[in-house]
């Protein structure tokens, strides 16, 4: 089972600028986020989450029934529902809807889910030109890279990044003024907008009693993928489904402000189907995806399910301490951050990155800001649990059981546990007073005292415990 | 008859930081208390729960119930190690009846230490006195699982002689986590400087909070870099006159 | 999923839509207030007249699309030299909203609290009008301001059964993707002026 990618994370640690883009970045979408869930701005906040969290636990505990009325809603309206196991299903569907249509070009609203799946690969094959719309993807996209975070794909570049990424492959000048650098990418998408065949979208929401796909998006790449192709595809996974349109009262006050401390997006759209007779422009064509790629197997887990409540919003990365010093790329899959250490070992199995679980201090700041109250520091530890009964049988992990066994034992022997005590005391006693041990014979500096020693001193042991001190203490008061 | 209170003072207190548990017990004698402490105590199983190894640190859970059964008041000079007995005790037990209906009258009288004097004792002032300037850190389980905020706030600023500083990134994990601490200490070692760089901006001398565990990431990230900020546990603060 | 096929879920509570009391002058000023924190212009037309001369003097003679939204065209917006309206065809509507500096449409609502138009698509609004060009000017009756989001769903407790598309506009179109430096103008209209008849 693969270990965790220390270099890297050394890699990361050590590169200054990189951690100063990653922290300022993070710090100033807190810094919105707080302003906007403020109690004398959101009076409501805490009620709002506590809403949201019941609607998604409603919704999730009777999927089934939600997925069937969203898919009649959805045909009612003209539309149609493509059920898709898997990323390669989807492809494959796209592929065939292509070549039905003649289609060439795809022009993409930013979807996680379609990185989730790796879609714009699945489509390079298929020989389809697919190109991602919103600025923060197009520029992802140009570097063959992977987005370093939830909501904000290239938080770890600088202007001078694009400067030189858009020279390379778009030819253009030298220029590190990021209002041109968006001129630039605005004039080569808008080409692309009018001239696409299929608009390819995820969905922030699917709305059940409607038949409809929310989409929450700052730059009008959204609602133009959405408007002048005329095939309009959105891949969303069947967990982004809520009961009602009225629901959206309480989901929109918390996702536009827990994401980027705006009360609502630029554009929010309630897209419901094809272009209706008389309307003048729209999709012809209106189809939704709903994909699986194991949600139903997280969803088996009854309370671990509550991770499919994420709204996407980010917020949780924002305020992860550890997040913000090791960076979107260090975790093994797209989802980073706290949910992304939930998600991934869910979706993934627990195999696929077993030290993820453990990578969290648990201070718990992310289950604080999740708009939806997912309780991630509880999953984090039930799946630490589950990585140790899959590590049951190799060495480390038998080596580490035993440890936790035996101190279990000594534990449970007060006398033991004090005499252990005392001989540590006698080794690493106090060398000069008031100072901490910086270092430690060869012999001794294995395993966790290494671990530790390595960024920290070590308090000298004191010559008696607590507990020796008391009993000292009650005799002499007993004189 | 004064009230007898039964200290709970915590594996690491008891081997690494024993001042800190008299200093408990001074300011508990001081307010009126009698103050017990259960021999047969050791750990919470924190460390285990943590790590993911439920078994035994429901082995070690239930010899702290035993050694702690019977008491009045449990007092702990901790946070993390309170929460661990009053928010996920009864996830251990949750398939033990006998001991998740002993946990009903149990967990109601086990409180964090600074909790105590406020709420129990219902004192702000435990006529302490120590000079110099001091910054805060709110650690992680106490702030988010027992709300501890506020409260050893105003318990400081009753003390004599001391100015409170508050630091930017009080509420920011200080990188310990038990054993993240030793498994990603890359990460724990950065989180740490951090934490530090923010002390030093107050100009504190001293940095306390309600957890032993994050003053010992703190003070030996500190001791490291050779800085001469000294770190006190709040019983520590609270006893001195 | 712990019920027996076909068996009904649980009942759901009534959805949470607590809308704010707020009189007009309030709403216009709330609304005014958010808009033009996020960068949008808002004009309070002291009569039709007035409407019409603040049109003419943004457009400055420049060529816009207007869309067939009856009020537009009730204040002689739709006369103003360089504006065209009138279009059904997609095709000839997108030639020309791809080349025009302004689009001008009505709008279905006003939201209050954030400074939001509400845009259903329908044969009076084309989707494209309040998207393509690099200006966005929408004309509104004072009364159409909402109090928030929870006035527009009661009011609107199924937007699907009205169009294919409802969209809420907020604001000026933007970007923080690059070192989170807000820029504006990104791929929708750069500039939002609203006038309040």
């Amino acid at each position: 089972m693969p270990a965790a990618p220390e270099t890297q994370f050394r890699e990361t640690l050590n590169n200054a600028a990189l951690q100063n883009a990653v922290y300022s970045a993070t710090g100033r979408l807190m810094d919105k986020r707080k302003l906007v869930v403020a109690p004398d701005v959101l009076p409501d906040y805490q009620e709002l989450r506590d809403q949201a969290h019941a609607l998604k636990k409603h919704t999730l505990d009777n999927l089934d029934h939600y997925l069937e009325q969203f898919e009649s809603c959805v045909l009612a309206r003209g539309g149609k529902v493509v059920w898709c196991k898997d990323g390669g299903e989807v492809a494959e569907f796209l592929a065939r809807l292509a070549k039905e249509k003649d289609a060439r070009l795809l022009v993409k609203v930013k979807s996680m889910t379609s990185e989730e799946i790796e879609l714009n690969e699945h489509l390079e094959r298929e020989g389809l030109e697919a190109v991602e719309s919103d600025l923060g993807e197009f520029i992802v996209q140009l570097r063959r890279g992977r987005p370093y975070h939830i909501v904000a794909p290239a938080l770890d570049l600088t202007r001078y990044d694009v400067a030189e990424l858009f020279t390379q492959k778009l030819g253009v000048d030298q220029d590190d003024v990021p209002e041109h650098q968006t001129q630039t990418a605005r004039a080569v998408l808008r080409q692309k907008f009018l001239s696409a065949d299929i608009g390819v979208s995820g969905a922030n929401f699917l709305v059940a009693d409607s038949g409809a796909v929310v989409l929450v998006t700052n730059e009008g790449n959204g609602r133009m993928c959405t408007t002048l192709p005329k095939i309009h595809v959105a891949i969303a996974g069947i967990e982004k489904l809520v009961p009602r349109a009225q629901d959206l009262a309480v989901f929109l006050k918390l996702l536009g402000r827990s994401a980027t401390g705006q009360p609502l997006t630029v554009y929010t759209s309630f897209l419901n189907g094809p272009r209706r007779p008389g309307e003048i422009d729209g999709p012809e064509e209106f189809y939704v995806v709903l994909l699986d790629n194991g949600r139903t197997r997280v969803l088996a887990d009854r309370e671990k399910r509550e991770t499919l409540y994420c709204l996407r919003c980010g917020a949780c990365l924002n305020h992860c301490p550890i997040y913000r010093k090791i960076g979107g790329h260090n975790y093994p899959w797209v989802y980073s951050g706290p949910i992304g250490a939930i998600l991934s070992p869910q979706m993934l199995g627990v195999q696929a990155a077993p030290w993820l679980p453990f990578a969290s201090s648990l201070c718990g700041a992310c289950a604080e800001v999740c708009p939806v109250k997912i309780d991630i520091p509880k999953f984090l530890l039930q799946l630490r649990s589950e990585v140790n009964k899959a590590k049951r049988r190799d060495r480390q992990g038998r080596l580490e059981r035993l440890g936790f066994q035996a101190w279990a034992w000594l534990m449970r022997h007060p006398k033991l546990y004090e005499a252990a005590g005392a001989m540590g005391a006698a080794v690493f006693s106090e060398q000069e007073p008031g100072r901490w041990i910086r270092s430690v014979p060869a012999p001794m500096n294995v395993g966790p005292l290494r671990a530790w020693m390595s960024e920290r001193d070590i308090p000298p042991l004191p010559a008696r415990s607590f507990r020796q001190l008391w009993r000292e203490r009650t005799r002499k008061k007993g004189r | 008859m004064s009230t007898r209170v039964s200290l709970f003072v915590t594996c690491i207190v008891d081997q690494l930081f024993p001042e800190v548990g008299i200093a408990a017990a001074e300011v508990l004698e001081r307010l009126g208390y009698e103050v017990e402490f259960p021999e047969d105590q050791t750990c919470c199983g924190q460390p285990a729960f943590n790590t993911g190894y439920r078994a035994e640190a429901r082995e070690v859970a239930c010899r702290c119930l035993d050694a702690l059964r019977g008491a009045e008041y449990v007092v702990v000079p901790s946070g993390s190690c309170a929460s661990m007995i009053t928010h996920h005790y009864e996830e251990l037990f949750a398939k033990d009846p006998a001991r998740m209906e002993e946990l009903q009258s149990f967990l109601p009288r086990v409180w964090e230490f600074s909790k105590f004097l406020l709420e129990v004792a219902k004192v702000e002032d435990v006529g302490a006195r120590f000079e110099g300037a001091v910054t805060f850190h709110d650690s992680c389980h106490g702030l988010r699982e027992l709300h501890i905020k506020e409260g050893p706030r105003r318990l400081l600023s009753k003390v004599r002689g001391l100015t409170l500083c508050e630091m930017e990134l009080a509420e920011e994990c200080c990188g310990f986590g038990g054993t993240f601490s030793v498994k990603f200490p890359g990460i724990s070692g950065a989180m740490s400087r951090n934490k530090i760089d923010s002390i030093l901006k107050t100009g504190a001398g001293t940095v306390t909070g309600v957890d032993a565990s994050c003053l010992l990431q703190l003070r030996g990230a500190l001791s490291r870099a050779g800085l001469p900020v000294q770190t006190m546990h709040l019983a520590q603060i609270l006893a001195s006159q | 999923m712990g019920r027996s096929a076909g068996q009904a879920p649980a009942p759901l509570s009534e959805p949470r839509i607590q809308p704010a009391e707020m009189d007009l002058e309030t709403r216009i000023h709330r609304f005014t207030e958010a808009l033009e924190s996020l960068g949008g212009v808002v004009y309070r037309a002291s009569s039709p007249e007035d409407a019409l001369s603040y049109a003419r003097k943004l457009l400055d003679g420049k060529k816009a699309a207007a869309s067939n939204a009856p009020i537009l065209n009730e204040l002689g917006i739709t006369a103003i030299q360089g504006v065209a309206s009138g279009f059904t065809e997609e095709s000839d509507l997108r030639a020309l909203c791809a080349s025009v500096s302004a689009g001008i449409t009505g709008a279905d609502y006003a939201l209050a609290d954030t400074g939001s138009l509400v845009l259903f698509s329908s044969p009076q609004e084309a989707r494209m009008i309040s998207l393509l060009p690099p200006l966005h000017l929408a004309v509104i009756r004072k009364e159409q301001i909402l109090s928030g989001l929870d006035e527009l769903f009661s009011l609107e407790p199924m937007p699907g059964d009205r169009s294919s598309s409802m969209v809420l506009i907020t604001g000026p179109s933007r970007t923080a993707d690059i070192e989170q430096i807000l820029i504006r103008g990104v791929h929708g209209p750069g500039e939002i002026h609203v006038i309040l008849v």
